[in-house]
């Protein structure tokens, strides 16, 4: 019996401090991601989520240039952008994603550019892993409390907004006939939005964490029928996904190549669009 | 013809009507969109705003909530000092497209009627439940209550907006075209079951179209909206030659026709106005076999 589950969990896997940082920060990542992506996709507001995450590849660069944090850099970006989209008229949805389209080829320029100055002024050789696909193992041990505080901070202004937020996503015309200054609930979203990707980013870096956001979210929505029941999917399958990719990962290294393991991230968006597409084939068959 | 049974807006003297428009004009992109438009409807009072695209219908159910910029006038509801905004108003916009797959039934929205403005998230309460379930009744909604709402047809979706819209007991309810892209029998079922709500749960009812028709049966009042101006009164009052002429600027004809009413540009009129095309072609449509 244990041989079995020695086979699964590698020896150390539940005494590792790595691994236990590991869980918490994906595990705050997975549930605010499963409680807003529900929101980011009903909203039609995939591609800006998308652009959020990216553009934090700008944050995290700069802040390994400033010998900061990188969580600093992916908050400071996400709140800056998240403004940015909020000035520009996220209602307009066509000149939205032309400015978001716009905004974010800047910003990825711009991280290019910080990249090359990490890697060859500051010597931080890894900060382009790092920032693009996530340093869940090499965390600094401060990083915990701000990402927990980060995540806690975001479920409670979405509980608070929660009813003129899921109004206003069903029909901007209905919440406003209600008397909901759909403008101000909007905004309070992205912001909410903007903690969910940076603390994302800090768990499986900026490139894939559209994927924790919008994947388990996408999934749900064939699963259930009820706002909370959705949001109750999506954050089960994106724990599932975040803390079987841990593990997955944390075995890896003892696949080839032996003592290097596999990127987290890669397992996790794998295991993400496995529920993805189990959640579709589910909702084909009735 | 069906009887119409006017219900006077000012039949009980004292009482305020349940909605007054003062005056109220709009400028739209440089355009005076309203002019001067006043009319009053009492409580358990169904009235039709009627003109073609464009003539501001919208326009003035959102001045009516508040939340049209740039107008002028005053809105009462109940004698109430103007500028509340939104209170005691319900209202069903203009189509709009729901997904099928967002994860509301219709009961959740129903339930968002109650309360979607509230911060904070709701406690699960019998009463709220209890209260969502007739609502859902009285609109003859139950059978599809737990299905989303992106998946029910163009007259469902109507019944569970115009529940989402009642429950928080308005004086007044606008409706934006629900009679749009409803075939005939879910459009005479839902001119029925406002004429009903209006007369049960005294609640003064603007619904508007661009066709006459389908409200024929059920209006008390007709507010006609053309060139920014409104001619207000009884249907017989108002959808008469003489009143329409005046209103377009231009001479029309109102024909009667097997108990339906045409507008059409007459022969000084201008040929293929908005007018013309909307009204012949809304009845060319029911009248041919
Ligand atoms: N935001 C806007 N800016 C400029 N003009 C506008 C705006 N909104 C509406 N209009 C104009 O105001 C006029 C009245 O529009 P409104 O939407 O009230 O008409 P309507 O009677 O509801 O028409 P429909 O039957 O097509 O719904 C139209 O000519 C329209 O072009
Ligand atoms: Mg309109």
């Amino acid at each position: 019996m244990s041989s079995v589950l020695h086979a699964i969990v590698e020896p150390g896997f539940f005494g590792s401090a790595q691994v236990h940082a590991a869980l918490a920060i994906t595990g705050a990542a997975a549930l605010l991601c499963g409680v807003i992506g529900v929101f980011t996709v009903v909203r039609g507001q995939s591609f800006a989520g998308h652009a959020l995450s990216d553009i934090n590849a700008t944050g995290g660069s700069a802040a390994f240039l400033a010998g900061i944090s990188p969580v600093w850099g992916y908050v400071a970006i996400s709140v800056a952008a998240a403004g940015a989209m909020e000035a520009i008229g996220i209602d307009r949805r066509r000149g939205r994603d032309i400015a978001t389209g716009i905004v974010l080829v800047v910003g990825f320029g711009l991280a290019a550019l910080f990249l090359f100055w990490d890697t060859t002024l500051s010597g931080a050789s890894n900060a382009t892993n790092e920032v693009l696909f996530g340093s869940i193992w090499t965390l600094s041990p401060g990083t915990v409390p701000i990402v927990i505080a980060l995540g806690a901070g975001a479920i409670t202004l979405l509980a608070v907004i929660y009813r003129p937020l899921l109004l206003s996503s069903v029909s901007s015309e209905l919440a406003a006939a209600r008397g909901v200054s759909v403008r101000i609930v909007g905004a309070l979203y992205l912001l909410a939005l903007a903690a969910a990707v940076a603390l994302t980013c800090v768990a499986i870096g900026a490139i894939l964490s559209t994927g924790l956001l919008i994947g388990p979210a996408a999934g749900a929505l064939h699963l259930s029928r009820r706002p909370w029941s959705a949001m109750a999917s999506a954050t089960a399958i994106a724990l599932a996904a975040s803390w079987l990719g841990i593990l997955l990962a944390y075995d890896s290294y003892y696949w080839p190549p032996v003592g290097n393991g596999w990127p987290v991230s890669f397992f996790i968006v794998v295991l993400v669009f496995l529920f993805y597409a189990g959640a579709r084939i589910r909702a084909a068959r009735g | 013809m069906t009887q119409i049974a006017p219900v006077s807006a000012d039949a009980s003297p004292g009482t305020a009507p349940a909605l007054a428009v003062e005056h109220v004009g709009a400028v739209l992109g440089g355009r005076q969109v309203l002019h001067d438009v006043s009319f009053a409807l009492g409580a358990g009072e169904l009235a039709g705003l009627i003109g073609s695209n464009g003539a501001g219908k919208t326009t003035l159910l959102r001045v009516i909530l508040g939340l049209q910029a740039q107008s002028v006038g005053v809105v009462r509801i109940g004698g109430q000092a103007p500028g509340r905004r939104a209170s005691g108003v319900g209202y069903v916009p203009q189509k709009f497209e729901l997904d099928p797959d967002l994860p509301v039934r219709a009961r959740d929205l129903v339930a968002l009627g109650i309360d979607g403005n509230r911060f904070g998230i709701p406690l699960p309460s019998r009463r709220r439940r209890e209260l969502v379930q007739a609502m859902l009744r009285a609109v003859d909604a139950e059978r599809f209550a737990d299905a989303r709402v992106g998946e029910l047809s163009g007259g469902e979706q109507q019944r569970v907006l115009i529940a989402h819209a009642l429950i928080q007991r308005p004086r007044v309810l606008l409706l934006d075209e629900p009679l749009a892209s409803l075939d005939l029998r879910s459009e005479h079922e839902v001119v029925a079951l406002l004429a009903r709500l209006a007369r049960e749960q005294r609640i003064a009812v603007l619904i508007s179209a661009h066709d006459v028709n389908p409200l024929l049966p059920a209006m008390d009042r007709v507010v006609y909206l053309a060139g920014g101006r409104a001619a207000v009164g009884r249907t017989d009052e108002v959808i008469r030659a003489e009143v329409l002429s005046e209103l377009y600027g231009h001479h029309v004809d109102v024909l009667h026709l097997h108990g339906r009413v045409i507008v059409v540009a007459g022969p000084g009129g201008e040929q293929g106005s908005d007018l013309t095309l909307a009204h012949a072609h809304g009845t060319d449509l029911e009248v041919s076999p």
